[in-house]
C-alpha cells in the first residue's frame, strides 16, 4: 500500500464516529465495531488503536509503542503504517 | 467435552441481532424481504420487552443491533430503544427508508448515541425511484434525510437494491452515495425471498444487464480511491457458487420479528415444519441454543450430498435454505445457486424466462395498513 508509506508522520489518526473499540465480555479480547463490520483485534492492534485519538501524531504513536514494547523503531513504524493504511481504506480510521 | 462445552461449540455466540421493530412501512418496495404475511401493529412488542431482548442479546454476546422493520421510524419509542442499546454498549444501526424521519428525530437519535444509519435508495432518478418505492416524493425526502444524518455526524450507508428497473444505473448509485456524503454504499442485487420472490418476474434483469452492472461497479472501485466503501452483493441467479447465507444458519445472527418470534433469517418462516420460539415465552439464549428452528440447519451434520463432502461446506454452509426450498421444494437441498446442485440449471432458466423482454409484469407493491404512520410522528 503506497498510501501507507506516504502517510505523513505528523498525521493525527483517529477512530471516526461509528467506529469504536469494545471489550467483548463473552469471547474475551477487544473488537473494533464499525458499520456492518466487526473486526477481531490482537493486542498490538489494540495498542495502536487506543492511541488513535486525533491528538497524537503518527510519530507520537510509534514513539510510545517503542517505549512500551522496547521494539525496533523501523519495524514498529512499518506495522503501524500497515494497520492504519488498511483501516483508512476501509474508512475505519480518519485523519 | 462437557455438555456446556458441547453446547457452546454447537451454538457459538451470535454477533448480530436484527430487530424488526415493526412491519409497518410507508413504502411499497416490490423487493421487500419481509414476509408476505406482515405482522400487525397491535401485536408489536412494547419498548420494555424490546429492552429486555437487548439485555439478553448483550449477555449472549451480540455486539451489533440492527434496528429495522418495516420502517423503524414508525415507532414512537425508537429514540428510547437506541438509548438503551447505547447504555449497554451495543452498536446500534438504524436501517431506514428515511420516510417519517425528521430533522428533530435525527438530532434525538444522535444524542441517544446511535452509531450508524443505513438509508435505502431505490434509484438515482427521481421518477423511477418513486415508482419503485410506490411513494411519490420518496426520493426527495431521502436526499433530505441523508443531509440531516451527515450533518449530525452519524456515519451514513446508502443501500441500493438492484433489479430490472435500475440495473442500468447501478454504478451511478455509487456516485449518488458519494454525493450524499455516505461513508459506505451497498449495491445489492435483489435476493428473491418474500415480496421479491412474488415479484420476481417484474424484477429480474437479464444476465447481460446483471453482468454489465456488476462489472461497472467493480471498475468503480479502482477510481473512487478510498472515498467510499463499496459492498457488492452478487446476483444469485447468475452465480456459480451460493452465498454464505446469514454466515451460516444459527451461527452468527438472529432476527426478532415485531411480535417476538426469533428467526434464523428473514425468510425462515417460509420453511414449513420449523417451530419458532418467541421471546415472550423463552429467554433469547435458550432460543438461540435450543429452539428447533435454530438447530434445524446449524453446523454441517444436516447436509446431504453434494454439500456434505464439499470442501466449501464451511465457507458457504450450503447456501440459502429458503432459496433451496423455493426452487427445489426441499429446504435441505443444496442451494441451486451452486453449480454442483442438480437443480442449478433451473436458476438460469428462471432468470431467462423472468427477464424476457416480453415479460412486463406489474409490481405487487408490498402493503400493510400504514394509516397510523402520520399520527405516529408527533
Amino acid at each position: 500500500m503506497t498510501a501507507a508509506l506516504e502517510l505523513d508522520a505528523t498525521a493525527k489518526p483517529r477512530l471516526p464516529r461509528g467506529v469504536r473499540l469494545k471489550h467483548d465480555a463473552v469471547r474475551g479480547g477487544q473488537v473494533l465495531l464499525a458499520p456492518e463490520r466487526i473486526v477481531r483485534t490482537d493486542p498490538i492492534a489494540v495498542a495502536i488503536l487506543q492511541r488513535c485519538d486525533g491528538a497524537r501524531t503518527l510519530d507520537n504513536i510509534v514513539d510510545e509503542l517503542c517505549e512500551a514494547y522496547k521494539g525496533d523503531r523501523a519495524r514498529i513504524d512499518r506495522d503501524v503504517r500497515a494497520l492504519l493504511a488498511d483501516l483508512i481504506a476501509k474508512r475505519m480510521i480518519a485523519l | 467435552m462437557t455438555d456446556a462445552a458441547a453446547a457452546a461449540q454447537a451454538a457459538p455466540a451470535p454477533i448480530g441481532l436484527l430487530a424488526e421493530l415493526t412491519h409497518r412501512c410507508p413504502l411499497g418496495c416490490p423487493y421487500c424481504s419481509n414476509p408476505l404475511a406482515l405482522e400487525k401493529r397491535n401485536g408489536e412488542m412494547d419498548a420494555a420487552t424490546w429492552k429486555r431482548v437487548f439485555d439478553q442479546a448483550n449477555a449472549l454476546g451480540v455486539l451489533q443491533v440492527h434496528l429495522s422493520g418495516g420502517e423503524p421510524a414508525a415507532r414512537r419509542d425508537l429514540v428510547e430503544l437506541v438509548a438503551h442499546c447505547a447504555s449497554l454498549g451495543l452498536y446500534s444501526n438504524l436501517i431506514t427508508s428515511g420516510i417519517g424521519v425528521t430533522e428533530a428525530l435525527v438530532g434525538q437519535l444522535d444524542k441517544a448515541g446511535l452509531d450508524h444509519v443505513q438509508l435505502s435508495v431505490q434509484d438515482c432518478e427521481e421518477a423511477s425511484a418513486d415508482r419503485i418505492a410506490g411513494y411519490k416524493g420518496a426520493f426527495a425526502r431521502k436526499r433530505q434525510v441523508a443531509q440531516w444524518v451527515v450533518a449530525s455526524g452519524i456515519p451514513l450507508t446508502v443501500n441500493a437494491v438492484i433489479h430490472r428497473a435500475n440495473v442500468a444505473r447501478a454504478a451511478r448509485m455509487v456516485d449518488l452515495a458519494i454525493d450524499y456524503g455516505a461513508r459506505r454504499v451497498e449495491i445489492a442485487h435483489t435476493q428473491y425471498y418474500g415480496w421479491a420472490l412474488k415479484n420476481r418476474a417484474a424484477l429480474m434483469p437479464s444476465r447481460e444487464e446483471a453482468d454489465a452492472a456488476w462489472n461497472e461497479v467493480e471498475a468503480l472501485r479502482q477510481r473512487i480511491d478510498g472515498r467510499i466503501v463499496i459492498d457488492h452483493v452478487a446476483p444469485d441467479y447468475h452465480a456459480r457458487t451460493p452465498k454464505p447465507c446469514m454466515g451460516g444458519w444459527g451461527r452468527q445472527t438472529l432476527n426478532v420479528s415485531p411480535t417476538g418470534k426469533v428467526l434464523p433469517c428473514h425468510a425462515a418462516e417460509t420453511i414449513p415444519g420449523l417451530a419458532f420460539w418467541n421471546v415472550n415465552e423463552h429467554p433469547l439464549g435458550d432460543i438461540w441454543a435450543n429452539s428447533p428452528a435454530f438447530q434445524a440447519f446449524r453446523g454441517t451434520d444436516w447436509m446431504p450430498e453434494p454439500c456434505r463432502g464439499c470442501e466449501r461446506r464451511e465457507i458457504d454452509f450450503g447456501g440459502c435454505r429458503c432459496q433451496a426450498l423455493a426452487l427445489t421444494g426441499d429446504a435441505r437441498a443444496t442451494d441451486p445457486a451452486c453449480y454442483l446442485s442438480p437443480h442449478h440449471a433451473v436458476m438460469a432458466e428462471i432468470a431467462r424466462r423472468d427477464s424476457a423482454p416480453a415479460n412486463e409484469a406489474a409490481y405487487a407493491y408490498r402493503r400493510v395498513e400504514m394509516l397510523a404512520l402520520g399520527s405516529d410522528q408527533t
